[in-house]
C-alpha cells in the first residue's frame, strides 16, 4: 500500500468528483459536504465504468405511492445498467452483502507532513500552506 | 381413498353452469325477469368455448351438456377418480365480462348461491372460489364478506384478462376483504375481451390467445409488484390458475435485471421481484408446459428456486392429460406429496382449518 496524493483540498468541490490512476487502478475520488471518498472505477456487476456514472438521493418508501428522498448525491448510478451504490459504504442498494464496489482510505493531509513523505505525488508540487487529499492503495 | 394421488387436493376444478336459466332460482325478480324476457344466455367466455376437445376430456363427457355439469361424473371422475381429500371448485361462466355491472354483481352472488347449493351441499370434499364482479370493486368485496361466513369458501376468483391490470388501486378494496377473510387471490386463465389478448393487438386464432395467456399472467404479475400490491397487503396470496410455470423462472430473471437498475420509480419494491414472487405467488399444476425431456421440468422447477409455489391441479374437466396421474412426466417423485397436500393446506388457511 503506497499513500498517493491525489488533489489539494478545494480542488473537487462538494458534489464533484476526480477521477485518477493510482498503481495502475482507476479510482474515483468524491467530495460529499466536505467528506472524501475514493471508490474503484470498476463495477462490480459486469465492470462499467462507474465512477462516471450520476449522483443520485437515495429513495425509498414505506407504502405505495410515498416517495422519501434522502441523502442527496450520496449515491452513484452506473452508467451502464443503472445499479445504485452508496458512496459512503461501496454497497449496492440492490444486493448490498454480495454487491460492493471496493473503497480506498482517504484522508486529508496538510502540506508540511506531506513534505516529509513518503508519499507518492509525482504530478504535484506540495506547498506547506496547502491541505491535501490522499488516497491509500 | 383410491386414485394415484391419494389425499391430494386439487387446487383447479370445474363445474359447469349448464346455462343462465340455472342460476334464475338464485336471482331477484327484476333480474330473472330481465334474463327470462330479454332471453339472456350463454355467456360462456370466448376463452373456453364448451365443445373444443381441451374443454372436455373424451372419457370425461357427460352424453349430454356440458362437460363438468354432471355432479356424479364429477364425484366418479374427480373426486373418487383422484383420491381427493377436497378439491377448489372455479366455476367459470361470462360475470366477469359482463358490461352492465348490476348485472355482473347480481350473477355472481347467484353463481355462488348455486354453487353453495347444487355443489358445496353435495359433498364435503367439495369447496370454491367465490364469484366476483370486479367491474364494481366496492360491490365485488361486499360478495366477499358476504361470503366470509361459509368456510367452504376459499378464494376469490379473477381472471387474468380483465378490464384493467390487476395491480391498480381501483382493486384494491378486493384485496382489502380477501386480506380480511385470508382469502388468496386466484387468477385463472381467461379473458373478458376488454382488450386485445395480446400485447400486438388482436390475434386471428384462438391458438394465438391461448398460448399468448402466459404474456397475460406475466403482466399481471408485474403489475401486481410494481403497484405494490405486496407492499400494501404483506399477507396476500395470489395462485395463478392455469398459467403454466415453466416460464417463470425466465420471467424473474427478467424482472430482477430490471429491477436492479430502475427500482427508484417504484421504491415500495424494496426486494427483488423474484423474492416476491416465491413469497406471494402460486401456480397450479396444470396445464403444464411438458418439455420435450421430461428431465428439464426438474430443472425448471429448481430455477424457480422454491418449492412451496406449486399447487396441485387436475383441471378437471379440461383435457390436460390422460389417466389419473396428473403430474406431468418427469415431475420429481420427491415433490409431490408437498405440492399434492403441504403446498395447498399452507396457501389455504381455510381450507386447512375446516379439513383438521
Ligand atoms: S456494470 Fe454497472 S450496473 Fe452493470
Amino acid at each position: 500500500m503506497a499513500r498517493h496524493v491525489v488533489a489539494a483540498v478545494g480542488e473537487i468541490p462538494p458534489g464533484g468528483r476526480k477521477l485518477v490512476t493510482l498503481n495502475g487502478r482507476d479510482i474515483g475520488v468524491f467530495n460529499l459536504g466536505g467528506e472524501y471518498f475514493a471508490l474503484l472505477n470498476r463495477c462490480p456487476h459486469q465492470g462499467g465504468a462507474l465512477c462516471q456514472g450520476t449522483l443520485t438521493g437515495l429513495v425509498t418508501s414505506t407504502t405505495p405511492g410515498e416517495f422519501t428522498y434522502a441523502r442527496a448525491g450520496e449515491m452513484l448510478k452506473c452508467p451502464w445498467h443503472g445499479w445504485e451504490y452508496d458512496i459512503r459504504t461501496g454497497q449496492s442498494w440492490c444486493d448490498p452483502e454480495d454487491t460492493k464496489v471496493r473503497l480506498y482510505p482517504v484522508t486529508v493531509e496538510p502540506g508540511e507532513r506531506l513534505a516529509k513523505g513518503p508519499y507518492v505525488a509525482e504530478t504535484f508540487t506540495v506547498s506547506v500552506e496547502q491541505a491535501y487529499i490522499v488516497v491509500e492503495v | 381413498m383410491q386414485g394415484v394421488t391419494p389425499g391430494g387436493i386439487d387446487c383447479d376444478l370445474h363445474p359447469a353452469l349448464p346455462g343462465t336459466a340455472a342460476l334464475l332460482p338464485y336471482l331477484d325478480p327484476y333480474w330473472r325477469e330481465q334474463i327470462t324476457v330479454r332471453g339472456i344466455d350463454g355467456l360462456d367466455l370466448a376463452s373456453f368455448p364448451p365443445k373444443i376437445p381441451a374443454n372436455g376430456r373424451a372419457d370425461w363427457r357427460p352424453q349430454h351438456g356440458k362437460p363438468g355439469a354432471d355432479f356424479d361424473l364429477l364425484r366418479r371422475d374427480a373426486l373418487d377418480g383422484f383420491g381427493l381429500r377436497a378439491a377448489i371448485c372455479n366455476p367459470l361462466y361470462g360475470v366477469q365480462a359482463v358490461y352492465n355491472r348490476h348485472f355482473a354483481t347480481a350473477l355472481a352472488t347467484a353463481m355462488n348461491d348455486w354453487m353453495a347449493a347444487e355443489w358445496l351441499d353435495r359433498d364435503p370434499r367439495l369447496r370454491a372460489s367465490v364469484v366476483i364482479a370486479p367491474q364494481d370493486p366496492a360491490a365485488a368485496a361486499a360478495e366477499i364478506e358476504r361470503r366470509a361466513a361459509d368456510p367452504r369458501f376459499v378464494q376469490v376468483l379473477l381472471l387474468a384478462m380483465g378490464e384493467a391490470p390487476l395491480g391498480r388501486q381501483q382493486y384494491w378494496p378486493i384485496y382489502e376483504a380477501a386480506v380480511r377473510h385470508r382469502m388468496p387471490i386466484g387468477v385463472h386463465a381467461g379473458s373478458t375481451a376488454r382488450h386485445a389478448t395480446t400485447g400486438n393487438g388482436w390475434p386471428s386464432y384462438y391458438l394465438e390467445d391461448y398460448v399468448a395467456h402466459a404474456q397475460a399472467f406475466q403482466a399481471q404479475l408485474l403489475n401486481l409488484i410494481h403497484e405494490g400490491v405486496f407492499a400494501k397487503f404483506p399477507d396476500l396470496r395470489v395462485v395463478l390458475i392455469e398459467s403454466g410455470f415453466t416460464w417463470v423462472p425466465n420471467f424473474m430473471w427478467r424482472a430482477n435485471k430490471t429491477w436492479r437498475g430502475v427500482r427508484a420509480e417504484v421504491p415500495w419494491v424494496d426486494r427483488p421481484p423474484a423474492d416476491l414472487i416465491r413469497e406471494h405467488v402460486r401456480f397450479t399444476l396444470q396445464p403444464a408446459d411438458a418439455p420435450p425431456d421430461p428431465a428439464d421440468l426438474a430443472r425448471a422447477i429448481e430455477q424457480i428456486g422454491s418449492d412451496d409455489v406449486l399447487l396441485f391441479s387436475t383441471d378437471y374437466p379440461h383435457w390436460q392429460f390422460d389417466g389419473t396421474d396428473a403430474f406431468p412426466a418427469g415431475f420429481p417423485a420427491a415433490l409431490r406429496h408437498k405440492v399434492a397436500v403441504d403446498n395447498p393446506l399452507a396457501t389455504y388457511p381455510r381450507l386447512r382449518e375446516t379439513l383438521s
